[in-house]
């Protein structure tokens, strides 16, 4: 979609600030939509926009305490979420019905989140300028 | 690609960034400086070990940004500044540092 | 808004969790394309979830991927259809879009 580039390219060296949130619903491992996401996150931070991340269905998975993945050959990409903060990225938006329909909350994640309603989540969504999905 | 440390091969991508980050020791560190004209001192070996220790931390090489802010953080301001970094590493410090750490070239560095 | 749904409903629960967003939410439009017309379908599951938003919100099908499913009599009364045109004036028309994957 046009929205994905447009956005990025249009505003660099102008100085307007858009608010870009990244919305994960996928687990970590089965597919490589997390590790993708994951990755567009921290690139976009060179691009001082707004930047929040959003977890919905099995993307609260990604956020999971107590991954090992050393007997799947796979690397561990969860320790990253922890390098957020230093990029700058802070915002982090986890939907509560997301986490209950699995059996988690708050404790069973590895970053410090905001926890929302599915209302909650949706009136957020409305206020970006772009969304982006993995 | 590849490297020969004290007899002993080394694969390399073809930006010559090790391959298996765990093979790293401080010899190959020093042959891949030298590769980077890169007269390595007590203060390039701080900005190396911490390097590998965010890596360890995070699983990922910082930005520039980011490691600045970060080196600032633990080492000092006198320290944490581009600068201080780019003296060090004149082809940057991400990029120079990171290779000579042994990591992969930084998520970012674009 | 424009929230756009391309999986089938009785695969997958794209469509559920957008719905569960998107309407407490309030407002904007749902576009049904690729296997995600199947929700447009009445006397459905998928479809009755779709029947009880649609106070709230527009809810378009990609006309073409109706049509090649053999579906266009079963579509529920109230579901615009829209072409390869019309989808891109929503995307223009809506501030912000977003691709449930």
């Amino acid at each position: 979609m046009n929205e994905t580039t447009g956005g990025i390219e249009d505003d660099e060296g102008s100085g307007i600030v858009k608010k870009f949130m990244f919305v994960n619903r996928k687990a970590p491992y089965g597919t490589i939509y997390a590790l993708e996401g994951l990755e567009v996150v921290l690139i976009s931070a060179a691009f001082d926009q707004d930047v929040s991340m959003a977890f919905l269905d099995d993307g609260v998975y990604q956020l999971v305490k107590g991954q090992h993945t050393k007997a799947l050959a796979v690397k561990n990409f969860s320790p990253t979420y922890r390098a957020l903060e230093g990029y700058d990225i802070e915002k982090l938006y986890v939907e509560r019905e997301s986490l209950e329909m699995r059996g988690l909350n708050a404790d069973d994640l590895l970053v410090p989140v905001e926890v929302l309603s599915s209302a909650a989540m949706g009136d957020l969504m409305k206020t970006q300028d772009v969304v982006i999905g993995f | 690609m590849a490297l020969e440390v004290n007899g002993k091969t080394y694969e390399t991508d073809e930006e010559g960034y090790l391959l298996n980050l765990s093979e790293w020791d401080e010899d190959i560190a020093k042959v891949l400086a030298e590769g980077e004209k890169v007269d390595m001192t007590e203060n390039h070996w701080e900005v190396v070990n911490f390097l590998r220790e965010y890596y360890n931390d995070y699983q990922i090489a910082p930005a520039v940004r980011v490691l600045t802010k970060a080196i600032g953080k633990k080492l000092g301001a006198e320290k944490g500044n581009s600068k201080y970094l780019y003296e060090l590493f004149p082809y940057g410090p991400a990029k120079q540092a990171c290779k000579i750490a042994g990591l992969p070239k930084p998520t970012g560095c674009i | 808004m424009l929230h756009i749904v391309n999986k089938s409903p009785f695969e997958n629960t794209t469509l559920a969790s957008c719905l569960r967003v998107v309407c407490k939410g309030g407002g904007g439009a749902l576009l049904l394309i690729e296997d995600g017309v199947y929700a447009a379908t009445k006397n459905s599951v998928a479809g009755n979830a779709v029947h009880d938003v649609m106070g709230d919100i527009q809810v378009y099908a990609l006309w073409p991927d109706v049509e090649a499913r053999g579906i266009q009599d079963r579509v529920l009364e109230g579901v615009k259809m829209v072409d390869y045109g019309g989808f891109v004036d929503l995307v223009v028309e809506h501030s912000n879009v977003q691709s449930w994957l």
